[in-house]
């Protein structure tokens, strides 16, 4: 469980901004969609929480205190592609998580310490339904199996915080489906806070409990890069009712100062 | 392009250039014989074959070592040292320069500059400095490959996917802790397929070291025979030598499938 306050946020390279005047508080334990054209900073806004990318200017306060510089355990991710470690079976993919842990120096454990981190990470396979597949190397994997191998992975250090790129931007509807049957009951279970970016609505919709829209309001055309993306909508998904659509809520005022 | 050989008129198919050039040199050894029978250029098999089982099986009346064993030893010997020593150290800087970006801020100018200096340009200097022992021909060796491991090795790292390495600091990796479980086993296969590339040049530079100074080794023996257009010592020492740095990349290439057999599933089998 965590809340993240964003204040004031721009993220700039060089000339060209990116985010600008990003304000949000995200309650602790919020399923976050966060959606957007393409070019929107929704990848830069994750890395900034992330701790990959620093913001310009604007702090990011995670349950009060700054965030760390660096990405750290406090917050677990699962990227669109290359979240799992090719040369190691299943199991190892989580293992390696605990052996982060607790061998500072090698990187491995042995005994007693193995087999408990052993036994916790099977039980995490087995919460997304990759315990039979163990011993396999992810590449005979499908997508759907590598992407839930990913979740299991990035759950091992019971992040506060999960953020999601994308991640199941290549999957079939299928399967698609089947990931959001996994994750919902993972999010509720675990207590994190959840962000999600997605290109799909119908998914950002029917996961999230608030859904974020990135975009930017203002081009000039003689310098695309002078405006960045703001947050353009703003909307509460757990509200009463037949449920929010787009058409009818009301943008927030791009110009207006925060 | 669509008649694909199957496996065994595949293998027949590639025996057969072989085979051409066989029956070429022995056309050629014999007509050259019945012209001159003291020819040395071309000589007939059954001269090279009592040649080979001499150099092979005799002892020399001088020194009392079988000259083919002594030599085979030396040269693999430097040859093992320098690739060995060359290939851990390309292994540590690549891994060095390819996650820390101070480090290759700081040294990826010099090896880049070092990897364009001929190796052989530099071997008076290395005779002279190491003398004309083992270590010269070991060093060159080691200046003619490591570069182009280094520059390699620090490519494979950048190849990495920037999600994997994020991925290890999310779930609580050090930077050591990355290097150590995440890059280094995923760029093993890489370092090895380098080794072998780099079994050509070090080769090179072995039989070029030895050919100016040494006492024993593959090189020395066949530029000591030129002198005496010994051609019955020198073809076998190619063929000899030919097979050895095959057999090697061979062995390489079965290491690296048997080691990591999770970087070849995507082939073929």
């Amino acid at each position: 469980m965590s809340a993240v306050s964003i204040r004031d946020v721009w993220v700039e390279y060089g000339d060209q901004i990116v985010l600008e005047r990003i304000n949000l508080e995200i309650a602790s334990g919020s399923f976050i969609s966060l959606v957007g054209p393409s070019g929107a900073g929704k990848s830069t806004f994750l890395r900034l929480i992330l701790g990959q990318e620093q913001p310009t200017r604007g702090v990011i306060l995670l349950d009060g205190t700054p965030l760390p510089p660096d990405p750290g355990p406090d917050r677990g991710v699962v990227f669109q592609r290359y979240s799992v470690f090719p040369h190691l079976t299943v199991l190892r993919n989580v293992l390696i998580a605990y052996e982060f842990e607790a061998s500072k120096v090698l990187g491995r454990l042995t005994g007693t310490a193995r087999r408990e981190a052993i036994a916790k990470s099977e039980r995490l396979l087995e919460g997304v339904g990759l315990a039979s597949n163990r011993d396999k190397y992810p590449s005979a994997l499908s997508g759907g199996m590598q992407q839930r191998l990913a979740i299991a992975q990035a759950l091992a250090r019971r992040p506060r915080l999960l953020l999601l790129d994308e991640p199941f931007g290549a999957l079939d509807p299928g399967t698609r489906a089947q990931m959001h049957a996994l994750i919902v009951p993972l999010w509720r279970e675990l207590d994190m806070t959840v962000i999600m970016v997605t290109h799909d609505l119908k998914e950002a919709f029917a996961l999230g409990t608030r859904l974020i829209v990135l975009d930017r309001p203002r081009l000039d055309p003689q310098a695309p890069g002078r405006y960045g993306a703001v947050v353009t909508y703003d909307l509460d998904l757990q509200r009463a009712g037949r449920g929010p659509t787009l058409k009818f809520s009301t943008p927030l005022d791009p110009s207006r100062e925060h | 392009m669509n008649i694909v050989p199957k496996h065994r008129s595949g293998l027949v198919l590639g025996f057969l250039p072989f085979a051409l050039i066989v029956a070429i040199y022995l056309f050629a050894s014999a007509e050259r014989r019945a012209v001159n029978p003291e020819d040395k250029l071309l000589p007939p098999a059954s001269e090279m074959a009592e040649t080979i089982r001499r150099l092979a099986a005799e002892p020399d009346r001088r020194t009392e070592e079988i000259v083919l064993w002594s030599d085979t030893a030396a040269s693999l010997r430097r040859l093992a040292i320098g690739l060995g020593f060359s290939a851990f150290t390309g292994l540590a800087f690549g891994l060095a320069l390819g996650i820390l970006p101070v480090a290759n801020a700081a040294l990826g100018p010099l090896v880049a500059v070092i990897s364009m200096v001929p190796p052989m340009a530099v071997l008076p200097i290395l005779f002279i400095v190491f003398g004309l022992g083992e270590l010269s021909k070991v060093v060159l060796i080691v200046f003619g490959v490591t570069p182009f491991l280094i520059r390699d090795m620090t490519l494979a790292v950048a190849n990495l996917p920037r999600e994997q390495l994020i991925k290890a600091q999310s779930l609580g990796a050090s930077t050591w802790q990355v290097a150590l479980r995440v890059v280094l086993p995923q760029v093993m296969p890489r370092l090895i397929e380098a080794v072998r590339l780099s079994l050509g040049p070090a080769f090179l530079f072995l039989i070029s070291a030895e050919a100016i100074a040494a006492d024993v080794g593959l090189g020395y023996r066949i530029f000591l025979m030129r002198r005496y257009l010994a051609m019955d010592v020198i073809l076998p020492y190619v063929a000899w030598i030919t097979l050895l740095s095959y057999v090697m990349d061979y062995a390489l290439a079965q290491l690296a499938r048997r080691g990591f057999p999770w970087a070849y599933v995507a082939e073929p089998r």
